[in-house]
């Protein structure tokens, strides 16, 4: 059973109001059966130095990636992690974090993609719960272990991979990473590595939306006249538009990709993961640097 | 480029391989335990580089704000000086193992720590190896500002 959704105004103009809880849901719901707060971050120790009572960490890396192959971790393995949680197939999820959520929003779709229903984010992230001087508990959570069911990754909707993106051209695509990245500028000097990929720029044809774009000043998203200003005037995004999100390794685009599907509205958003680090690497790809996206390659 | 070795291993100074022992001796999960203990242990910048963060340098290898100054002293110690925010507890402990590793040391004994050094502290797994990055490149970063102080 899930718990009821957050009625609050601020959320009602987005296209899946029930996406978002605020501070102050959570604070009333704190405890409710059926309700896990879920923790991650960027920084693996933040939970550690405290986190909203009860919570539970999911660690992007260590927990969601597969320890060997560039991959998600597959069924039984996110079985075994979120039932340790005590998440159930039909627990509301709420999570929260870091850094505006990016990594927060990198869980969500992580979780859709293993097709949990109820997954929520905390509009405002541990920023907000922390300057509003929410409590905080340092003992780590541990939760009865309950069963999930064994349901397998469906990548085909909302994950896209390289060869995707080759036949996408022609279609929208958004860089989400900064302008610096995007232009393919390079900062090398001898003892200053660059890690992560060979070549600098973009993927051609991409608009450059950098994804914190989408946050007001407090770490809550903006209103949606303000999300349509910058995605639909400012980056030519229309309804019906088939898109490609993509950053370095995908975490980043996956916050846009929660703007667009669940704020926004638009169906079939991809998240390219597999993003610079692997386009930037890959051989014989279409390249383009500046900062124009430049034209749609011939292929 | 150095590569790894049992004898460049017996030559860690005492203090690195104290840490790397204290580190190797607990399960998975408390590491990250010990590494907050680090973080919370990383001392605040004397207030000669608090009026001047000029002087520091940052770490754009780690994800978060972490900026480093080396100091070398008439008999040749260095003295590694790091600040990053309260947010970025992993980082701060990074910084922290350096800072307590590397002090007392010479000149030559900094230059001489292993490169991979983080790597063979038994984070890999509890932090990640994508992460530990960054303090293999606040390694690197300290030993240069070394080579840079005594050409000076």
């Amino acid at each position: 059973m899930t718990v009821e959704v957050d009625p609050s105004p601020t959320f009602t103009a987005f296209a899946h109001p029930g996406r978002l809880v605020s501070t102050d849901w959570l604070r009333a719901n704190l405890g409710t059966p059926g309700l896990v707060v879920v923790e991650s971050d960027e920084d693996v120790l933040l939970y550690e130095t405290g986190h909203i009572p009860g919570s539970v960490k999911i660690d992007w890396h260590t927990d969601l990636n597969d320890p060997v192959e560039r991959d998600y971790i597959d069924g039984s393995r996110f079985a075994a992690l979120v039932g340790s949680k005590g998440i159930s197939r039909d627990t509301t999820v709420v999570i929260y974090g870091d850094k505006n959520n990016w990594w927060a929003a990198y869980a969500l779709w992580v979780f859709t993609l293993f097709g949990h229903e109820d997954v929520r984010l905390l509009d405002g992230g541990r920023a907000k719960w922390e300057a509003e001087e929410g409590e905080y508990v340092t003992a780590t959570s541990r939760p009865a272990a309950v069963d999930y069911p064994v349901v397998e990754r469906d990548d085909s909707a909302i994950r896209a991979f390289k060869d995707d993106v080759l036949a996408h051209f022609g279609k929208p695509l958004i860089d989400v990473r900064s302008p610096e990245e995007f232009s393919g500028e390079r900062t090398t000097a001898p003892a200053y590595p660059e890690e992560g990929s060979l070549r600098a720029g973009h993927i051609p044809s991409a608009q450059n939306v950098p994804w914190g774009k989408a946050v007001a000043e407090d770490g809550t998203f903006r209103a949606l006249p303000e999300l349509d200003a910058i995605y639909r005037s400012g980056a030519g995004l229309a309804d019906d538009d088939d898109v490609i999100a993509y950053c370095r390794i995908g975490e980043r685009s996956a916050h846009t990709w929660f703007v667009l599907t669940h704020l926004l509205g638009f169906e079939g958003v991809r998240n390219y993961d597999g993003s610079w680090t692997e386009w930037g690497s890959a051989v014989r790809v279409p390249i383009a640097t500046g900062s124009e996206p430049g034209p749609v390659p011939i292929h | 480029m150095e590569y790894w070795s049992p004898m460049t291993r017996s030559a860690l100074p005492e203090s690195l391989a104290q840490i790397r022992e204290d580190f190797l001796e607990l399960e998975q999960g408390d590491r990250l335990f010990l590494l907050l203990e680090f973080a919370n242990e990383l001392p605040e910048l004397p207030p000669r580089y608090t009026d001047h963060p000029d002087l520091l340098e940052r770490v754009v290898e780690c994800q978060s704000p972490v900026s480093i100054f080396v100091e070398v002293d008439e008999n040749r110690i260095v003295h590694l000086h790091a600040t990053a925010p309260k947010e970025a507890p992993t980082t701060r402990g990074f910084a922290s193992i350096l800072a307590q590793g590397l002090a007392g040391l010479t000149v030559d004994q900094v230059l001489e720590v292993p490169d991979d050094f983080p790597n063979t502290i038994g984070l890999t797994e509890a932090v990640s190896l994508l992460r530990i990055r960054g303090m293999t490149a606040m390694l690197a970063r300290a030993k240069r500002q070394v080579r840079e102080r005594i050409v000076a």
